[in-house]
């Protein structure tokens, strides 16, 4: 469903080129439970957000469910991100003066649903995801375990068919991050693409296919 | 996004920081607050004063012995020399039109009035019973002046309240009599109190036939004619035909000046409208002062904000939603601090009109409008550059905090 081809990104840092995506062709199935793992700086953060459309490459093709989506528009990008991208962050970015089901219902107020559906739709996602009794808590009353879950509650609303992990347990202790990877896990079984980037090979590893990123380049598919 | 969203998501935005949002809704009220209280006393001056001539006579025509070439319609034409009188007789003339309702010749001096041994220096008029009328007069006893032929120089007068209470203390005056300059003449009517007339305290006046003044006074002239026209729209023929009139009567010569009050008061109405915009359009300044501090903090806000505009950009936001919810954040705040000035503004009107209670300081419509307009204007011209900036915001770096 994910097809790059040929993907080149640079960037202009001081004058001078940097190349952060070189020529990469990467095909992603549905349902896939793929990592990407490299070196800081390895692009693989690029990589993540070209495929979550944050990102636009200067050159090459990229079929999302067979549509070429290099040349959208920012209104036409917008709505796709929002039905088809779920995004979780490293430092989860909760907006603070917001409750978690305030939160969670982001996605579905940008997208204009009325208050009614958007609470239908978020009440049995916060019970599933055990944060019953935390809905009415702002993210600085939640422990990062909690604040996490709320995000990845927040990505799955709209039921897309992608979730893009940047980090997901970066900023997580152990048994909190290990929580979070199952629940991921969880969402994956349940038949949603999952690309996690992360640093920790505990993490990759886990994956059922681990692509390394060096230097803008596919070092290594264990699938594909 | 549904309009109801971005409201309340605005909201919650300013809601979040108090402070911030309190001294933007303080400088937005205060501009507002300027021009309604200041259009309001502006207006309220003009009103005064526009209705105090207007208690004149609206219609009035006043002709004035003398030319003023040079000094139309300025306190100076009020005591230019005489080269020639204007008579009862030209008064009479002038009368003869359709255009005219009503004419009242006028005489004025000085005389002492004497009864039982009590005296006193009192301006004593001459009029006819249109007098009453074009002055809009009240009596409080008695009668006017009888409506009979001007030249009867019949020995009564009108007293003043004021030159009533002296004279005769709380005696009844009525049928009494009392010396003017000399010649005795009988009191059969008493002005009220209100003494609403521009050029002379009426409480403090004796009101006689135009005849007696003149005989009191030797002379066979007039200190002036008013002459009320029918209406407002036949004023300038009624002053084509004025001044022909006494130019056929004075051998070809246009030797009066002729005043309308409605020019006077046009001219007034004018300055004070001009002030009255002069002080709003200040005020407005302190509005856009405002819009431009509503800029400033928004623009601070903004940088403050990028990981949360980023956000809704990775969530499905489009740069139009993003724009639309700080103009709307902007517009929420230009609205409740123009309530809120619209509060205080009228708050103190209210205030002046307890202390100045003649004074009708409530702001015209206009005034609230505009001052309603600008602040939205300003509102939504100087939030659509920190809008533009956050919706350009590329969402990769505005997550990463940078």
């Amino acid at each position: 469903m994910i097809e790059l081809s040929d993907i080149c990104r640079t960037f202009a840092v001081g004058g001078q080129e940097v190349r952060a995506m070189d020529h990469v062709c990467l095909a992603i199935g549905a349902g896939e439970y793929l990592s990407i793992m490299g070196p800081s700086g390895s692009g693989k953060s690029t990589l993540l957000n070209i495929i979550g459309l944050l990102d636009t490459p200067n050159s090459g093709t990229y079929l999302l469910d067979g549509r070429d989506v290099t040349s959208l528009g920012d209104e036409q990008l917008a709505a796709t991100r929002s039905l088809k991208i779920g995004f979780i962050f490293q430092f989860f970015h909760l907006i603070s003066r917001l409750t978690a089901t305030e939160n969670i219902e982001l996605p579905l107020m940008l997208a204009g649903v009325p208050a009614r559906q958007r609470h239908q739709r978020s009440a049995p996602l916060i019970d599933s995801f055990g944060l019953g009794n935390r809905r009415h808590h702002r993210p600085d009353e939640l422990s990062g375990g909690q604040r996490q879950r709320v995000a990845i509650a927040r990505a799955v609303i709209n039921q897309p068919a992608v979730l893009l992990a940047d980090e997901p347990t970066g900023n997580l202790d152990r048994s909190s991050g290990a929580e979070i990877i199952e629940l991921l896990e969880e969402l994956n079984r349940g038949g949603q693409t999952l690309v996690i980037v992360t640093h920790d090979p505990e993490i990759g590893e886990r994956a059922r296919r681990l692509v390394r990123v060096v230097d803008g380049r596919l070092a290594s598919d264990s699938g594909g | 996004m549904r309009p109801v969203d971005t409201i309340r998501f605005g909201l919650g935005s300013l809601g979040s920081n108090r402070v911030r949002t309190a001294l933007m809704l303080l400088a937005m009220s205060i501009g507002v607050a300027a021009v309604v209280l200041l259009t309001g006393i502006g207006n309220g001056a003009r009103l005064y004063i526009v209705d105090k001539f207007a208690a004149l006579g609206t219609n009035l025509v006043i002709i004035i012995p003398g030319r003023a070439e040079t000094a139309n319609n300025t306190p100076a034409t009020l005591v230019g020399e005489t080269p020639r009188d204007l008579t009862l007789e030209d008064a009479l003339a002038v009368m003869r039109s359709e255009l005219v309702e009503r004419v009242a010749p006028l005489n004025i001096g000085e005389l002492s009035a004497v009864r039982q041994g009590l005296e006193r220096q009192v301006p004593v008029l001459g009029s006819t019973a249109s007098f009453l009328q074009i002055h809009h007069l009240q009596l409080s006893q008695g009668s006017f002046l009888p409506d009979e032929d001007w030249d009867i120089a019949r020995p009564v007068c009108i007293l003043g309240s004021k030159v009533y209470q002296e004279l005769f203390g709380r005696q009844a005056a009525l049928g009494e009599l009392i010396r003017l300059g000399g010649y005795r003449c009988r009191v059969i009517g008493i002005l009220d109190s209100e003494g609403r007339s521009l050029g002379f305290d009426t409480q403090e006046l004796v009101i006689v036939p135009v005849a007696f003044a003149q005989m009191l006074y030797n002379t066979s002239g007039l200190f002036r004619i008013l002459v009320e026209g029918k209406d407002q729209e036949s004023l300038a023929r009624l002053k084509t035909h004025i001044k022909t009139t006494i130019a056929k009567r004075h051998y070809g010569e246009e030797d009066v000046t002729i005043i309308t009050q409605d020019s006077i008061l046009a001219t007034f109405d004018k300055i004070l409208k001009s002030l009255t915009l002069t002080v709003a359009g200040i005020a407005a300044i302190s509005l856009v002062v405002a819009g431009i501090l509503i800029m400033n903090v928004m623009l601070m806000s903004v940088a403050q904000r990028t990981a949360e505009i980023g956000l809704c950009k990775a969530l499905g936001g489009t740069r139009r939603q993003i724009m639309a919810m700080l103009v709307c954040e902007a517009l929420l705040l230009s609205v409740i601090g123009g309530i809120l000035g619209l509060l205080i503004g009228f708050a103190g009107a209210w205030g002046i009109a307890q202390v100045y209670p003649e004074l009708t300081t409530t702001p015209p419509l206009w005034a609230v409008v505009a001052a309603m307009a600008t602040a939205l204007g300003t509102g939504l011209v100087f939030s659509l550059l920190p809008a533009g900036r956050a919706a350009r915001l590329d969402p990769i770096r505005a997550l990463a905090g940078r």
